[in-house]
């Protein structure tokens, strides 16, 4: 039994959700040798942003590259043409994008753990978590019209406001989940079977951490202390004081498990809570937009020139995009997402060396991949009718003979 | 010789009766557990026929055979494993009706006949030629040689027992675990031994099934249904319809084994019925003692915990239920001693 062969998880798989794929060398049930294969799926949005979409449109389209994440990407993106633009957002619509950004990390957490326990074959687990996720849900629907994709950013500010009513919603909302944290602390923190499963399993160490710059719940359940609402504060961020959360806060160890990533994810949920009612205490009056005029704000736009960068820390990490704007064109002149699947989905490989097969769908999920996120690009030669992926080595080339060709017009 | 020949149709008859009280009974089984296990997950649940569609579903659909599978293996290991089966079926008493090959076997020969539809599907798992599906033949075999040992400790420990109590009669014949119920000759001692008996017997009946925890050669999430991965069609309505009769199987020998009453027994001095009504009662009494043990051993287990890894499960059954099964053995000898 010592001959290993190769097992392929995906491009589709039950455990993986969306297309991509694992080469798995397995020798037994013990996993020798993991490669990951990428961009099994790409869908042109950067290139309908350069192209054909003019900038508003485009928050539309961000809305659209993660069905999760849909705040956390157009917030990046309005971010990212605000500093180009040179646009100052209100404060209070500042507040309101930060109770959409967290309302959005309950959601997503809430829905992780779920997926993780149907991983883990605890289905049971899922079905409770996604009921009482259910209730954030009908919330976002209350207060911008849709469960899914919220329509709620705009370039300098948000699109709609939150009344005393929807404050008071929110307020029972928040309510109902400190109440329900014990319940959720107890069934995924003290169950034995689910301690069984993912204690001591995929093991990121920090120095693994840092050198594959994982990013988000990943980083700091493996005890790295980052998260861009702490160090680089946005929206309302910066008053509140987020401090990143790592699994020592709970029981005074690291062990960059999956374990870990749980109770990373669990105390997050919890710390939205206390962000959303803080923010909602303390929420300024005054305009929701920089400029209410839609016409107006297109030719401003349209006049813009420069760069921007926007950095938001998504369920799944640090997500960032970057926009450049040139006057006298309406689309972006370049336009770039890095999501956090990104820098999440290398780490897999040494999670799952050594592990077993039925440990593969349980920490690929730990890491909370979301391919739809990931993939921007895939090269097909049509003359030739063959699809190949950038190495390396050609990358550094074409890098090469790209920055000649720059000092050569510089001169 | 024409007694013979009346005899042999009596068995053919009995045979084809069984099989399908087998399968009907053990689809809507089937049934009955999925809604409860939807109810305890805060879900709705499909209705209680759904399996009978799931099946007629499965039989008008192609069978598809991959290229590099052995095709006669692949193909009749289903149909070996349905027969075996039902096969088992048929040394069970149902109720008070007495097994159709009731002086043929006994439960040791039971033993033996329960390990060939896993080996059946370990055969049709190695020779569809996919890697999930061989991944998934490996587990099973682990699966197999875990819960047999805890398995067979059970059933040797109540044969002994009864065998010192009364050397005259056939120790391991299910009619003689029939006429002395295993509660009714222990002493307190015996009575603990054979409790724990019975939950090693109901968590042996959860993996023999392969339900969550144990269903590692299964597992969805990990190895996309493993063994079964390349069936469809006809082939995997086959599989599905072994799984439904051996639920019924499992759960008949734990009550044959433990909880061997009949109502006619107890209540037929005081109500006067015919025989054949007698006999109805005692089968559908029989019916609600095989729902609630499936309702132990599978539905409730299998919505409380998460799937074990296939170390924990060895570890589980040759570690753990080992253990509690030789203790039980133990309690079993102090209590014939004493």
């Amino acid at each position: 039994m010592n001959e290993s062969y190769t097992i392929p998880i995906g491009p589709l798989h039950p455990a993986i959700h969306e297309p991509i794929t694992l080469k798995l060398e397995v020798s037994g049930e013990r996993i020798v040798g993991v490669d990951v294969f990428c961009s099994q799926v790409h869908r042109g949005i950067e290139w309908i942003g350069m192209n054909r979409n003019n900038a508003i449109q485009s928050i539309y389209l961000a809305e659209r590259v993660c069905g999760i994440c849909n705040i956390c990407h157009p917030l990046c993106m309005v971010q990212a043409i605000e500093k180009a633009a040179e646009i100052e957002v209100p404060e209070r619509a500042e507040y309101i994008r930060t109770i959409m950004a967290e309302l959005e990390r309950i959601h997503s957490h809430l829905l992780w753990a779920g997926v993780a326990a149907h991983e883990i074959g605890f289905d049971t687990v899922f079905h409770y978590t996604w009921a009482l996720r259910e209730n954030v849900m009908d919330l976002i629907e209350y207060l911008t019209g849709n469960r899914v994709t919220k329509a709620i950013m705009m370039i300098g500010g948000v699109r709609r406001d939150i009344k005393e009513e929807g404050a008071k919603k929110i307020k029972e909302g928040m309510k109902f989940y400190l109440e329900n944290f014990k319940k959720i602390e107890e069934i995924y923190l003290h169950d034995p079977t689910i301690k069984m499963r993912t204690r001591d399993v995929g093991i990121l160490t920090k120095e693994d951490a840092l050198k594959l710059c994982a990013v988000g719940p990943t980083a700091r359940a493996s005890g790295v202390p980052k998260d861009v609402r702490q160090d680089f504060p946005y929206a309302a961020y910066g008053d509140y004081g987020v401090k990143a959360i790592t699994p020592d806060v709970y029981n005074g160890e690291v062990h960059g498990d999956v374990f870990d990533r749980i109770i990373v994810r669990l105390l997050e949920v919890k710390q939205s809570v206390d962000i959303i009612n803080w923010v909602l205490d303390n929420m300024p009056s005054g305009p929701l937009l920089a400029e209410k005029n839609l016409v107006k704000l297109k030719i401003r736009l349209k006049k813009a020139e420069g760069e921007g960068i926007g950095r938001v820390e998504a369920p799944r990490g640090e997500d960032i995009h970057y926009v450049r704007l040139k006057a006298g064109e309406e689309p972006f002149l370049s336009w770039k997402i890095r999501a956090p699947t990104y820098n999440n989905v290398l780490p897999w490989i040494p999670m799952l060396l050594g592990g077993q097969i039925a440990d593969v769908p349980i920490v690929a999920a730990s890491t909370d991949p979301c391919m739809s996120c990931l993939n921007r690009v895939t090269v097909v030669d049509t003359d030739k009718k063959k699809e190949f992926e950038i190495t390396k080595e050609y990358m550094h080339e074409l890098s090469v003979r790209k920055t000649r060709r720059l000092m050569r017009n510089g001169r | 010789m024409v007694d013979n020949l009346i005899h042999l149709i009596e068995i053919i008859i009995g045979t084809i009766l069984v099989g399908a009280f087998g399968i009907l009974f053990g689809l809507l089984t089937k049934g009955i557990d999925r809604k409860l296990a939807a109810h305890m997950q805060w879900r709705i649940g499909p209705p209680i026929i759904q399996p009978f569609r799931d099946v007629k579903k499965l039989f008008c659909k192609e069978n598809i055979v991959p290229r590099n599978a052995v095709t006669w293996l692949y193909n009749s290991a289903p149909i070996i494993c349905l027969a075996s089966t039902i096969a088992v079926l048929l040394y069970i008493p149902l109720g008070s009706i007495p097994p159709v090959l009731g002086g043929y076997g006994d439960v040791i020969l039971i033993l033996y006949l329960l390990t060939i539809p896993s080996l059946a599907m370990v055969a049709g798992g190695f020779a569809s030629g996919s890697p999930f599906a061989t991944v998934g033949a490996q587990r099973e075999m682990v699966l197999m040689m875990s819960y047999e040992f805890p398995l067979a400790t059970t059933v040797i420990a109540l044969g002994w027992k009864i065998s010192t109590l009364h050397p005259g009669s056939v120790a391991f014949s299910l009619s003689t675990f029939a006429r002395y119920p295993v509660w009714n000759i222990m002493g307190p001692f015996g009575i603990i031994g054979a409790a724990i008996l019975l939950v090693v017997m109901l968590l042996v009946t959860t993996g023999e099934i392969t339900k969550v925890p144990f269903d590692i050669a299964e597992a969805e999430t990990e190895i996309a249904e493993g063994l079964f991965v390349e069936y469809s069609g006809k082939n995997l309505g086959l599989f599905y319809l072994a799984d439904a009769v051996k639920t019924v199987v499992m759960a008949s020998l734990i009550v044959a084994l433990f909880f061997p009453y009949n109502l006619s027994t107890y209540l037929a001095s005081h109500i006067s019925l015919p025989t054949i009504a007698w006999q109805t009662v005692d089968f559908l009494f029989y019916l609600f003692k095989i729902e609630i043990v499936i309702f132990f051993a599978m539905t409730f287990i299998r919505v409380s915990v998460a799937r074990f890894k296939v170390d924990q499960v060895v570890r589980v059954y040759w570690g753990y239920l080992t253990l509690a099964a030789l203790i039980a053995l133990l309690l079993i000898a102090l209590d014939v001693l004493l």
